[in-house]
């Protein structure tokens, strides 16, 4: 840690960076307004998929850089899973330095244009941001500074393509292409391994290909992310699903000497209430693939999906919010989210409940199915909601929903889809008869470096978390990477 | 990987491939399927493995032709690459000697069952199969499933091959006549349906293996699920195989009509296409 301070210090005490606080006083930062992130009309994004959130211009990210005040103690880098150098890089943006801005940010990032669109920073770094604790201000806008250099630089043409050591021959294997496997593929291509990343199915990239839709984060910006991991050396193997296509102990035979499980969250939970498995009713990981990886709703493609008119979506989170405003830009008439709790406690995040409420989104909350009915055909056509109402707070802090009696009444539906979270996926732990796992099926691992009960096999992600962010995964990915390291050394040294 | 370098017609709508995927053929067991998908815009389908060499790392699937995919699978030649293959996914079929082991294959089904027949009789049972199509072209397998069987009994609709009526007449002959310790159904869901209501009748453990639609295959989805003894299974990753007494076997054939209307739109969109092409 000593070190990292140091490192802090030493950067903080750049020319440019004590010229640069020097040119403008605190208070003339500090008084200045935070700009807003410009958006797309919602009427008229509601009916496609181009981004809501447009990005900063030059001048907008500039206006908002001078209002960090580059602190001697940047507490934001410790908000930040991946522990990015926040005051560097913004301040590279007030410079106009943009190149160098982005470099500042794949230092420790292996994904910036993805978790400046994605990452909860409301809790993260604009969190514990100077702006938040102590003047009691809106923070620095950290994500959409993040955006913008990382989308600066992708538009420049001109990409950093970050340095690596000298390869050191060690083969090392990252199970999963999702944000916790690129992040640790990423620093441990760094280092000096050879790295080749397994992937389940036919594109790289996880829960950000198939999760996130196009007018959150749009597939060609992974793309571009994963290509750059590519170009400093990483492997990528589609169509493999280690535990099936090869175990553990056939890779180990073939050279691997350690290994990433970041398989994610597979399974999703249904809530096993009559009808529930009626035609039209499906998981929000199925609505959301058909739609994101598979392109159901372009005509030339194979996969079909169902174009709902009423169409209902169970649960509270980001996924959540994601289906349903996918659902509106499909033709829906009706698109409701139904959540048990107050919108006060929904899970997602503030912006994206927003976004969901300015594009016409219903909310119904304190509402829960209990029944699905449906046409002759079997396909959904009616639901049966109950009305809730909020007792004391359960073990999450949260109120508890308490089912109001008689309240019952029934609502059409064409499709509901079920966004009610998701449970591990089974098959690494599977195939892994001496792996330590929790009775939810998640894998134990070592806090520190994600080491499991497997010494050669690190894992991080939803498969160690359950269900988390984008960026919580990728701060795994890279204490794993480090981990790893850390294991490799000692084990080769011997 | 994944080239083509065999490929058989059964009968008019009936094709083997042979492919090169050298990892699923060594990695295969009974049971075990693998998800496919043709061209950057292709759906991903699910395939039994019909059979696997693991010396030559090729894997057999034979499709029928029902739809845009497996329609465009036909259409493939030696040397045509399949764009991707993932597996082997599922659980393996639970092979024991048990003592006789009925073995019903309707239409296509039998190209799944003859791994299981393979392995039924390797692990010393008794095996009794019975093929059941609605027309002679329509059985397959014969030659092969006679090698591993101690008998073979064939049912047609039309009695224009073997004997006339249903899978169910030719497995209720031999339940009547000797005592049958499991039976193993896989076909269309209709003729398993019918075939696991007779093997309940007598009491006979029977599995079936499910042709649910999926997507990813993996159990990330959840569209391939089913009840079984009440509780929902994914057939993907708990399945392919599951007590048939226990298996709602008329959700089943409700969930897999679930996108018919746009299945037979996008079949009839492709079939004009391809007319179009060879005028």
């Amino acid at each position: 840690m000593e070190n990292i301070i140091d490192y802090l210090k030493q950067e903080r005490s750049q020319e440019w960076r004590t010229e640069l606080r020097k040119s403008m006083k605190s208070k003339d930062r500090t008084t200045r307004v935070r700009i807003q992130m410009p958006e797309e009309n919602p009427v008229e994004r509601a009916k496609s998929n181009i981004e809501v959130n447009t990005g900063f211009s030059v001048q907008m990210a500039v206006e908002e850089a001078r209002r960090c005040l580059d602190c001697p103690d940047p507490t934001c880098i410790q908000g930040c899973p991946v522990n990015i150098n926040i005051p560097k890089f913004i301040k590279y943006i007030e410079k106009q330095d943009f190149k160098m801005a982005a470099r500042t940010l794949k230092e420790t990032n292996a994904l910036p244009a993805v978790c400046g669109r994605v990452c909860p920073q409301e809790i993260q770094c604009e969190n514990s941001c100077f702006y938040t604790q102590k003047l009691k201000k809106t923070p620095v806008a950290i994500g959409n500074l993040e955006r913008f250099a990382a989308d600066w630089e992708r538009n420049s043409g001109d990409m950093y393509i970050p340095e690596v050591a000298p390869s050191n021959g060690i083969k090392v294997a990252i199970i999963g292409s999702g944000p916790s496997g690129l992040a640790a593929a990423g620093d441990l291509i760094k280092l000096g391994y050879s790295v080749s990343v397994f992937e389940a199915l036919h594109e790289p990239g996880g829960v950000l290909k198939y999760g996130i839709p196009e007018f959150r984060l749009p597939n060609e910006i992974v793309d571009v992310e994963i290509d750059n991991l590519k170009k400093m050396g990483v492997e990528f193997i589609n169509n493999f699903i280690v535990g099936k296509t090869a175990t553990i102990e056939d890779l180990k035979e073939e050279g691997y000497q350690a290994f990433f499980a970041g398989s994610g969250a597979g399974l999703p939970n249904f809530m096993n209430i009559p009808g529930e498995n009626y035609n039209g009713i499906m998981s929000s990981n199925e609505y959301l693939t058909r739609v994101n990886l598979m392109n159901a709703a372009k005509e030339d493609y194979d996969t079909p999906v169902f174009l709902g008119k009423n169409v209902a979506v169970i649960g509270g989170g980001n996924t959540a919010m994601d289906s349903v405003r996918t659902a509106k830009r499909l033709g829906a008439d009706k698109a409701m989210i139904i959540y048990r709790r107050s919108i006060e406690e929904m899970p997602a995040r503030n912006e994206e409940i927003k976004h969901a409420q300015e594009e016409g989104i219903e909310f119904l909350n304190l509402n829960s199915p209990i029944e699905y009915f449906a046409d002759k055909k079997g396909h959904v056509n009616k639901m049966r909601l109950q009305k809730m109402e909020l007792g004391e707070p359960d073990a999450s802090g949260r109120r508890r929903p308490i089912p109001i009696e008689g309240s019952e009444y029934d609502i059409e539906t064409d499709l509901v889809i079920v966004s009610v979270g998701v449970s591990p996926n089974p098959l690494i732990p599977q195939s892994l008869p001496g792996l330590n796992v929790s009775r939810w099926g998640t894998i134990i691992v070592d806090e520190n470096e994600m080491q499991s009960s497997i010494p050669e096999l690190f894992a991080g992600g939803d498969i160690v978390r359950g269900g988390a962010t984008v960026i919580l995964a990728m701060g795994d990915g890279r204490n794993a990477a480090a981990g790893i390291h850390k294991y490799l050394q000692n084990k080769n040294k011997k | 990987m994944n080239r083509i370098i065999a490929v058989e017609n059964l009968s008019e709508s009936v094709i083997k491939l042979e492919i090169e995927a050298p990892r699923i053929a060594k990695k295969r067991k009974a049971g075990h399927f693998v998800i496919v998908k043709l061209g950057l815009k292709g759906e991903r389908i699910p395939l039994t493995i019909s059979s696997a060499n693991v010396e030559k790392g090729t894997i057999t699937l034979i499709i029928q032709k029902v739809g845009v995919t497996s329609h465009k699978m036909a259409l493939l030649k030696v040397g045509d690459k399949i764009t991707d293959i993932v597996g082997p996914l599922g659980q393996a079929t639970h092979i024991e000697k048990v003592g006789t082991v009925l073995c019903a294959g309707g239409g296509v089904g039998t190209a799944p069952l003859l791994p299981i027949v393979e392995a039924m009789h390797k692990a010393g049972n008794r095996v009794i199969t019975v093929l059941a199509a609605r027309n002679k072209d329509l059985i397959i397998l014969e030659k092969e499933m006679r090698a591993f069987s101690d008998e073979v009994i064939v049912m047609t609709d039309d009695g224009s091959y073997g004997k006339q009526g249903l899978v169910t007449h030719g497995m209720e002959e031999v339940i009547k006549r000797e005592k049958v310790d499991k039976a193993i159904t896989i076909g269309p869901a209709i003729m398993m349906k019918f075939s696991s209501m007779l093997t309940k009748k007598y009491n006979i453990p029977t599995e079936a293996s499910l042709n649910a639609i999926m997507v990813d295959g993996t159990g990330m989805c959840g569209a391939c699920r089913v009840s079984v003894g009440g509780a929902t299974k994914f057939v993907c990753v708990d399945g392919p195989e599951f007590n048939a007494h226990e298996v709602n076997f008329d959700e089943l054939l409700s969930r897999l009509g679930g996108f018919k209307e746009q299945e037979y739109k996008a079949y009839q969109t492709y079939l004009e296409g391809l007319k179009k092409a060879t005028v």
